[in-house]
């Protein structure tokens, strides 16, 4: 069920402005990728138009392929909806329903497709995701409060059981950790480590600690300069890219010499 | 320190002293003036209360008729007073209640379109367009309402008549399709289309970015996620912005007053000439009211009081209600 990413040759632009240009690489199924890069660098921007989520800002838009096990997802008979059911997505901030109770935030995406489902399967659904997410524990007794209720870290992992409660293919996660503490970061990055047992993960990062800790690949953008889109500058097996870089960016970057 | 180096501190402030009083001047008005400004509401409305009650009982005892029970209205027939506001209150709950149905789904419609669909210029002009729409005096819409929609409503009245004829509320056994309880609903649906739309607009874009991408990134459709993430956000405040739109309308005057023909009886039958409301009684009886006829108009005035406070009491309720889920985020 894990599928594998191809993007080639792709451009990404906010009406003019082109904020990220001619990225091709390749993500093996059931591995974690990590995107660095300083900021501005176009690193979220690719992630967001690997599940679509781009062009959700108006006038956004991409040029170029990104396949999904050989299918380009920017094909003329592709629904972006479609895609955006098969692949989950955590954001930088956590995001619950604010309206809605902790097992309604889970099975969230399960409401769209149209299938009815009766309750007992709707709890199991609950309480499989919120184990897979680490969270069961902590919330099995008030599973119909609020889910803005919870800290900070237990709602990030809401939303990441949120995520998975429809099984994607594929978890997108845009700097899940930066509004979060030491321990809840660490909570979340256990979590990834059981996750790509079964599902292809993209993780994009700030923290080069958290890249070398939790990825196989790492990935590094850079902006080449102000106004110019953000390039990727190499992909490489996280170990060689944070011991033996072959681009000076690179090694610039993550010795901290600038960005 | 030495004190050869004053030029360099000289211009800076003395060091705060941590003494002095823990409630500062500025501090102690501001708490007054809140503090009377908050008492002052109440007793205004205290006060508003009291003169109805005050005024309202003469009429009351001289009443011979049953005050909720009768429709006619004459007050200052003597010996014996007859009047009761039967009638006017379901003139006055039944334009209501069609402006409602009318004005509630599109001024949710239109505030949607302007927040999620419209691009920005077309949303910007529109936006502008329904608040220039609350501006417009009443007496506007009253003078529109009358030489325009009222002719025009006619072929209206007649098609409900021919088609949905077997609904009782729009059989129409006169003929007549003037002056209606209707064209009053319609004509009070599009004076509370603004507020309803402006205030629903407001809350609509007030759904963090976050969670409306929370939606679409689950593969949510543009419907769908109006409806898991806004519409449940925004629920309170359009609660709030209809029941504005309703307060207005249990209690516009002039507007109805010209639209209706001023008789009340108690006719279903809403796209037949006839009906009243609260309001539009006490503005076209209020000059030629003897004393008791005074006393009368305030009576049915402190029903309409009544029945606004009823229906904001019952919108904080519904808010209340969802408070605890939207706090919380």
């Amino acid at each position: 069920m894990a599928k594998r990413i191809d993007i080639a040759n792709l451009d990404a632009y906010y009406g003019t402005f082109k904020a990220v240009g001619d990225v091709s690489l390749s993500i093996e199924p059931k591995s974690v990728t990590a995107f660095i890069g300083p900021s501005g660098c176009g690193k979220s921007t690719v992630l967001r138009t690997i599940n679509r989520m781009h062009e959700v800002i108006p006038r956004a838009y991409v040029t170029g392929q990104v396949l999904l096990d050989g299918e380009d997802i920017y094909g003329p008979d592709i629904d972006p909806v479609n895609v955006r059911r098969t692949i989950g997505m955590v954001f930088q901030r956590p995001n619950p329903f604010p309206t809605m109770s902790i097992s309604e935030n889970v099975v969230a995406g399960l409401t769209l497709d149209g299938k009815k489902r009766s309750k007992a399967e709707l709890d199991s659904i609950v309480e499989r995701s919120l184990r897979q997410a680490n969270l069961w524990e902590e919330v099995k007794e008030r599973l119909d409060r609020p889910g803005g209720g919870l800290s900070g870290g237990q709602q990030q992992r809401l939303c990441i059981a949120r995520a998975i409660a429809v099984q994607p293919q594929i978890l997108l996660m845009d700097e899940p950790c930066s509004a979060l503490d030491p321990i809840s970061t660490l909570a979340i990055e256990d979590l990834i480590e059981q996750l790509k047992a079964d599902y292809t993960i993209v993780i994009v990062t700030h923290n080069m600690q958290q890249a070398a800790r939790v990825s196989e690949t790492t990935a590094f953008f850079n902006l080449p300069g102000v106004g110019q889109p953000g390039r990727l500058v190499e992909i490489a097996p996280t170990e060689r890219i944070f011991s033996n870089p072959t681009q000076e960016a690179t090694e610039d970057y993550i010795s901290g010499r600038f960005g | 320190m030495s004190t050869t180096v004053e030029p360099a501190t000289a211009g800076t402030a003395e060091p705060i002293s941590i003494h002095g009083q823990a409630v500062r001047r500025g501090d102690r008005i501001f708490r007054g003036v809140s503090l009377f400004a908050g008492i002052t509401i109440l007793v205004i409305i205290g006060a508003i209360g009291i003169f109805l009650i005050w005024r309202a009982i003469p009429s009351l005892q001289a009443n011979t008729a049953n005050f909720f029970t009768t429709s006619a209205w004459f007050p200052d027939q003597t010996p014996n007073p007859v009047f009761g506001i039967a009638a006017l209150t379901f003139g006055t709950l039944f334009t209501a209640a069609i402006a409602m149905v009318l004005g509630v789904p599109v001024g949710i419609g239109i505030a949607l379109f302007i927040a999620q669909y419209a691009d920005r210029r077309l949303a910007s002009t529109l936006g502008f367009v329904t608040d220039l729409l609350a501006a417009v005096p009443s007496i506007i819409f009253g003078m529109w309402g009358l030489s325009f929609l009222t002719p025009h409503m006619e072929g209206l009245g007649q098609w409900l008549n021919d088609y949905l004829g077997f609904i009782p509320i729009f059989r129409n056994d006169l003929n007549q399709y003037s002056k209606s309880i209707l064209i009053a609903g319609v004509v009070l649906a599009i004076m509370v289309l603004p507020t309803i739309s402006a205030l629903s607009r407001e809350v609509l874009t007030q759904v963090p970015r976050s969670t409306i991408e929370a939606s679409l990134a689950l593969g949510a459709t543009r419907w769908e996620m109006v409806r898991q993430a806004m519409f449940p956000f925004a629920r309170p405040g359009m609660i709030s912005a209809a029941m504005l739109g309703l307060g207005r309308a249990l209690g516009e005057t002039i507007a109805v007053a010209l639209i209706l023909s001023a008789s009340n009886v108690i006719n279903w039958h809403i796209t037949e000439p006839g009906g009243n409301t609260f309001a539009a009684n006490i503005a076209l009886k209020w000059n030629e009211a003897g004393p008791i006829g005074l006393s009368a108009l305030i009576a049915s005035g402190l029903v309409l009081f009544a029945i606004t406070l009823v229906v904001n009491t019952i919108a904080r309720g519904i808010i209340a209600r969802h408070a605890e889920f939207r706090e919380s985020s």
